[in-house]
């Protein structure tokens, strides 16, 4: 079994050059300027009861691989839980002391200064059960067995995280959350959080998500399993046994993904139709920079995401539905809801499109919950949540800050 | 807080514990006033990035979205009144706002500016376009296509089957006596479904 030691640079590409982002200020003094988190650990908990899951299945005692930034004042009431979404992690801001390069996926969202400013809130991010950066996945030793869990580790839901991170609450102190915020996967998982834990969570941010995936979003995420259960080293998700790793599956899932993250015009923008090559070599290599470009990341996505982690994530993704049990209905599904909501979605976003977002206002507003919705004009599709553009940042900023300024 | 004059009118309008729809909220100034000073629940529609986060700030309910796509995401009946105020003489479907206005609301209330007002007969007479403090746009850079007087607005209204409960013409912030079709400088209107 081999996990990484810290888990990398997940997601938006923009991130692993984000100017800037590599600080040498550790748990630096407050500062004029918006500024990293600095250097910071992952810390581990075990959870000992068994968690039910949505299946019926059942998780055997688990482990959650979690960050904080910031510290958590007296009445415990500026606690801010930051969901991941398919490929990021416990790891949302700062930099490892080993690993300096290894920015937190949400670094220009969180820290002192940024949208959701370190010196006043208490920020939380954790591994959910099933992924592959340290929380119990795939990976871990199934202790029925001693070997890896592989394809037997139970499907979860974001239902079934949103009740292991309200057990981190618990065991951390938390009995109500100032905000718990995401984006995709992420915002599902804090939109959930209002109807299973309405009594423990004060706002909900949740940024290009959606209340369901399209029959769209579906048959993307089915190509993408299909590409890893269809490679010969997947050994119907055995594969740690063989000791190999079904990675041109696993990079072709990502290339998929990948696709679905970006604009078609900001490809246009970022490869148009250039080669990398003179002229046409009449073959079939990555002639196309577009081409080069996907390849690189599905490569390097194979070597540290594990497959298993994968087909589950695009499974949370494919049955979160909350309305489901409501006839579709999703005003009913949302009428538990006492937070209040700020939504984000980005216009040329097609994966979550603006439209999946307004659904969930319409619901809210038929609910008379409070909700504040930014639709931002940005240029990057489905990506554009993890970027830094300022008028993204400063409508969350200025949301955050009206939950500081009421915190006192 | 310092409203505007035509919204502190619409204020006068709005009673207590009310759900309101402002359309074209701005900065969220009126929403704000009426949560603080009301006990309001509103929402407010705004299309400006800047708006948006100036109503943001205020903790207003604004939603971005464009008016002229309709009011689609909101049910029959959902609000007490919906206000729109200062922007019908710039959208492009008036018919169709006001009847959407009824739509979701039991009342409406609609503010603009008063072309008829007497210094834009003046420029006109003198072969211009009218530049004001209330439409203070160059004939090329306006976004107001469809400026009205106020004695339009009520045969729009009665044409769209909109019962005219309260009207009041506004000049310097005042309501306006004798003359007011040519001395007011904005036009409030309060109006039901027939």
């Amino acid at each position: 079994m081999s996990q990484p030691a810290t888990p990398p640079p997940p997601a938006g590409t923009a991130i692993l050059t984000a100017p800037g982002a590599v600080s040498t200020a550790a748990h630096g003094a407050p500062a004029p300027a918006a500024q990293s988190v600095g250097i910071v650990q992952a810390q581990r908990m075990h959870f000992a009861a068994p968690l039910l899951l949505a299946s019926g299945a059942t998780l055997a005692g688990y482990e959650l691989c979690y960050e904080t930034y910031g510290t958590l004042n007296a009445a415990r009431s500026n606690a801010v839980l930051v969901c991941h979404a398919l490929n990021a992690s416990h790891h949302v801001a700062g930099v490892y002391a080993e690993a300096p390069r290894n920015v937190g996926w949400w670094d220009n969202m969180v820290g002192p200064g940024r949208p959701i400013d370190t010196r006043r809130f208490f920020v939380v991010g954790v591994n959910n059960p099933g992924s592959c950066f340290g929380s119990t996945g795939p990976m871990s030793p199934d202790p029925a067995t001693g070997r890896p869990y592989g394809a037997r580790f139970p499907v979860v839901t974001v239902e079934d995280w949103v009740n292991a991170q309200a057990r981190l609450a618990d065991a951390l102190g938390i009995e109500r959350w100032a905000a718990v915020a995401g984006g995709s996967l992420g915002g599902m998982q804090a939109l959930s959080w209002t109807v299973q834990y309405p009594q423990r969570i004060g706002r909900c941010v949740a940024i290009a998500t959606t209340a369901k995936l399209s029959a769209q979003n579906i048959a993307f995420n089915d190509v993408a399993r299909s590409a890893i259960q269809n490679d010969p080293d997947f050994h119907g998700g055995d594969y740690y046994a063989h000791g190999v790793v079904p990675r041109r599956g696993l990079a072709v899932a990502r290339m998929i993904g990948h696709i679905t993250y970006l604009s078609g015009d900001d490809m246009t923008e970022r490869f148009g139709r250039s080669l990398r090559t003179e002229d046409y070599a009449f073959g079939y290599g990555a002639e196309f920079e577009v081409e080069s470009y996907l390849r690189y990341q599905g490569d390097k996505f194979s070597q540290y995401f594990d497959a298993n982690t994968y087909l589950l994530i695009t499974r949370a993704l494919d049955y979160f539905d909350p309305a489901r049990a409501h006839a579709g209905d999703l005003t009913r599904a949302l009428a538990p809801a006492q937070a209040r909501f700020l939504l984000v979605s980005f216009a040329t976003d097609w994966r979550f499109a603006p439209e999946r977002t307004r659904e969930i206002v319409a619901a809210l507003i038929a609910n008379g919950r409070d909700v504040a919705y930014a639709e931002i004009d940005a240029p990057h599709g489905h990506d554009a949540f993890l970027l830094d553009d300022p008028r993204y940042h400063r409508v969350v900023g200025a949301y955050f800050d009206r939950i500081a300024a009421e915190l006192g | 807080m310092n409203l505007r004059q035509d919204l502190v009118q619409i204020a006068a309008w709005i009673p207590r514990d009310a759900r309101i729809l402002d359309l074209g909220c701005g900065d969220g100034a009126l929403l704000a006033h009426l949560r603080d000073s009301h006990n309001c629940v509103g929402y407010g529609i705004e299309i400006a990035d800047d708006s948006v986060f100036q109503s943001v700030r205020r903790q207003v309910n604004v939603i971005q979205a464009d008016l002229e796509s309709g009011l689609r995401m909101f049910a029959d009946g959902m609000f007490d009144t919906v206000v729109l105020s200062q922007t019908l003489q710039a959208m492009r479907n008036v018919e169709s706002i006001l009847r959407e206005m009824v739509r979701v609301g039991r009342r409406g209330i609609v503010s603009f500016p008063n072309f008829g007002h007497w210094r834009h007969i003046v420029a006109l007479l003198a072969g211009h376009m009218p530049v004001s403090p209330e439409i203070p746009y160059q004939w090329y850079d306006t976004p107001n296509i469809h400026l009205c007087t106020p004695k339009d607005f009520e045969l729009l209204a009665a044409r769209l089957g909109l019962r005219i409960t309260d009207r009041v013409l506004l000049a310097g912030g005042r309501p306006v006596g004798g003359f007011a079709d040519l001395r007011a400088t904005v036009a409030v209107y309060r109006f039901e479904k027939r």
